[in-house]
């Protein structure tokens, strides 16, 4: 598993808040995305409808999961293709490499696969003698940078432009060093012929998958880059890697939820390239992989199953809950300190690394809800949250001195009469100490708050006290 | 002839505590609306911070007390977008397969509006007897906007106003920062988000912020202050009953002849 550092959340987000660079390529996420899905859904009159749909589908699959992983494995199999089921990431590796070991293995490519990230692949070939190489343009970039993704689409979305030029100059020494770097598509066209190469050098590529088709045996996966296609066609060997919940029963049904993912994620009608991959490579076909291995992996998945987290499973990553997320805008992905950040970071992190790590996540959000306005799965998402909330108050996880302050709090609203005369106390008390001003600068309860705003001052005495003097007959 | 609607009253902890004049707005628009305007003393808060700290239990507690104190009325009206979507949109759940409850609950939800839309919605009020003269932009805050689909009512009768220009800002519907406790919890985070804010405020150049939730106001006036901005900030009740004449949030009368407090 990658290193976990959610548990340090609140460091994290300082530290983010701070960095320049990093608040300057969050800029981008801010206008862009948001602008471009808006776009995209204001051409599109059935989008609302659209959405409904995809969640009854995805709901329906969730219902019938086993049934249609089944259906799914007896398809790829009559295919030509393998299944391997893997329980947690320390299986999915032991296959991932079992495979590449067979066929003697040095370098992989990679598609873009956030549950790769999951289960830390790269370190772990590594390790063992493999070179992986990422092909997707952001990722390569991070993987040069040995850092994590901080956006599930947008992997190298914390990085500017000029950082890119750097990393490449440092890397890619074998070009003249005064080449012209100010325009993206430089950097696009440079990284494209460094991984040109690689392409056709490796022994075994690795994509993830946005959908397994039950009907066909099908894995599908979508990009802007065409790497993914390199990634899979051209090695001797295609390992998908896919969790459980990417199962729809029919390729109809896949392209329904297609409709609304490159709208939700970029704005794009649909993404460059949908590939579906079925099986290996047969007589009659031009190329394609020699064999074909899906390795299906749960961690923890099975677990969500039937409890009030199931509507998380619907979640086709599509980003736009990050996208559109405060929180996320202010602090960048890595602060989250796991693999998936931002709104459905903050709900499926608890459940695959533990509430006791995980905990600030979920609790890092304002309930503004918009990120279950633009999600196009309808994931009930603040919801969600709030139940992660309520397992750590039953289980003590809250800091002592704020559960003391909320059941005191609670204690007095339970009890109108105390409540009223606490309340006049403060509100009477807080007039005198502002002593005719209208904000407080400083104040000893309220530090937090203080440290960069004014606590506006209570205009003096409490509203029901007032009411009650002046009209006592319209009192209940 | 019509009889007279019995509307309970259900100020709000943060408008008790900190700006009761925003009540006594809400109350005359209520009159002048044609409601008798009632309001239980024994009402405390909604219960959310407790149901935002995952403090079911007592949030329940607390609930079962608001349906008591309000269930007799023709219909509950708050001064907030965030309090009134708690009863309506989160009571039923609470009692969710608690029988009796879950139907008081459900009952509860039912007649409980957030002041604005109830003017327009179930008073059919369009235009109010008001006057500022000055531009003012309005924030929506975020429960009442998705759950209570709070937009456009109050930018209606605020057009009613007299000598009121609306100059609205970019990212209007973009949350404050504020979030409860969130606030509390993550200074930073929040900060950062209201910073943004109020530069968006500030593109818009109003003499006047107004919002219909006083915790989100009480954030982007603090910030404003502290940031040194001239831009007053005021529930947007205190405009639309043309109750101006207490200082703006965050303000005194020492601020409003010109030194600074
Ligand atoms: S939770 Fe919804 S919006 Fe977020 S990534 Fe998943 S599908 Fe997209």
């Amino acid at each position: 598993m990658v290193e976990v550092h959610s548990p340090e959340f609140k460091e994290n987000s300082r530290k983010a808040l701070k960095d320049k660079q990093l608040q300057r390529a969050l800029q981008h996420v801010r206008g862009n995305f948001i602008d471009k899905r808006a776009k995209s859904i204001a051409d599109l009159p059935e989008f609302e409808a659209l959405r409904d749909n995809a969640r009854d589908i995805k709901n329906h699959a969730l219902e019938h999961l086993d049934l249609y992983l089944e259906a799914y494995e007896e398809r790829v199999v009559a295919q030509g293709g393998h299944v391997h089921w893997a329980r947690d990431s320390i299986e999915a590796r032991g296959l991932v490499l079992d495979i590449c070991r067979k066929v003697n293995a040095k370098t992989v490519t990679k598609g873009k696969s956030m549950i790769t990230e999951e289960i830390a692949l790269n370190e772990f070939l590594e390790k063992n003698g493999i070179t992986p190489i990422e092909t997707d343009l952001g990722e390569y970039i991070i993987q040069l940078r040995g850092e994590h993704p901080s956006h599930i689409i947008a992997p190298a979305v914390h990085v500017t432009k000029d950082q890119v030029a750097e990393d490449f100059k440092k890397a890619h020494t074998h070009l003249p060093p005064d080449r012209s770097m100010d325009e993206p598509e430089n950097l696009l066209l440079e990284a494209r012929g460094i991984l040109r190469e690689k392409f056709i050098a490796a022994d075994v590529g690795i994509t993830g998958a946005n959908f397994l088709v039950a009907e066909t045996g099908t894995s599908v996966i979508v990009t802007n880059e065409g790497n993914g296609d390199l990634t899979q066609t051209l090695p001797k060997v295609h390992i998908v890697m896919a969790s459980i919940e990417k199962i729809v029963p029919t390729l109809e049904d896949m392209s329904q939820i297609l409709r609304v993912l490159a709208r939700s994620a970029t704005g794009q009608e649909m993404s460059v390239y949908t590939t579906l991959s079925t099986g290996p490579k047969r007589k009659t076909d031009v190329d394609g992989p020699e064999q074909y291995h899906v390795i299906l992996l749960d961690n923890g998945r099975s677990n969500m199953l039937g409890t009030e987290f199931q509507d998380m499973l619907r979640c086709i990553r599509c980003g736009a809950c990050m996208n559109h997320c405060p929180v996320y805008h202010s602090v960048g992905g890595h602060a989250y300190g796991w693999v998936y950040p931002g709104p459905m970071g903050a709900v499926l992190t608890p459940q695959l690394i533990g509430v006791d790590k995980g905990g600030h996540l979920p609790n890092a959000s304002t309930f503004c809800g918009r990120c279950e306005e633009v999600c196009p799965m309808r994931i009930p998402l603040p919801k969600m949250m709030r139940h992660w909330r309520e397992r750590e108050f039953e289980r003590h996880l809250m800091p002592s001195g704020q559960r003391r302050y909320l059941q005191l709090w609670a204690w007095m609203a339970k009890r109108p009469a105390i409540y009223r005369l606490a309340t006049n106390v403060v509100t009477t008390g807080m007039r005198i100490l502002a002593i005719g001003r209208g904000r407080f600068k400083k104040f000893l309860m309220a530090g937090s708050w203080t440290a960069e705003r004014d606590l506006p001052a209570p205009q003096g005495g409490t509203f029901v006290s007032q009411w009650k003097r002046q009209r006592p007959e319209q009192v209940r | 002839m019509n009889e007279k609607l019995r509307v309970g009253l259900f100020v709000t902890c943060l408008v008790d505590l900190f700006r009761p004049s925003v009540g006594f707005a809400a109350a005359k628009l209520l009159e002048d609306a044609g409601c008798e305007v009632l309001v239980p003393v024994s009402q405390t808060c909604c219960g959310q911070p407790a149901y935002n700290s995952g403090d079911r239990a007592d949030t329940r507690e607390i609930a079962e007390k608001v349906i008591t104190a309000f269930e007799e009325f023709d219909y509950v009206v708050a001064p907030s977008g965030s309090c009134a979507g708690m009863i309506r949109k989160h009571y039923p759940l609470l009692f969710a397969g608690d029988k009796a409850l879950e139907k008081r609950a459900k009952a509860l939800a039912g007649k409980t509006y957030e002041l604005v839309s109830f003017l327009t919605e179930v008073c059919n009020v369009t235009q109010v007897e008001a006057q500022y003269d000055g531009v003012v932009t309005y924030h929506d805050s975020c429960s009442g906007l998705r759950e209570l689909g709070i937009r456009d009512q109050p930018r209606e009768l605020l057009a009613t106003v007299k000598g009121l220009k609306l100059s609205e800002m970019k990212n209007a519907d973009v949350c404050c920062g504020f979030g409860g406790t969130f606030s509390v919890k993550y200074p930073d985070i929040s900060n950062s988000i209201v910073a943004e804010k109020t530069a968006t405020i500030e593109d818009a150049k109003p003499d006047l912020l107004l919002a219909g939730d006083l915790g989100c106001l009480l954030n982007m006036a603090g910030k404003l202050k502290r940031q040194g901005s001239n831009v007053h900030v005021r529930h947007v009740a205190e405009v639309l009953a043309g109750m101006t004449d207490k200082p703006p949030i965050a303000e005194s009368r020492r601020d409003l002849r010109g030194s600074d407090g």
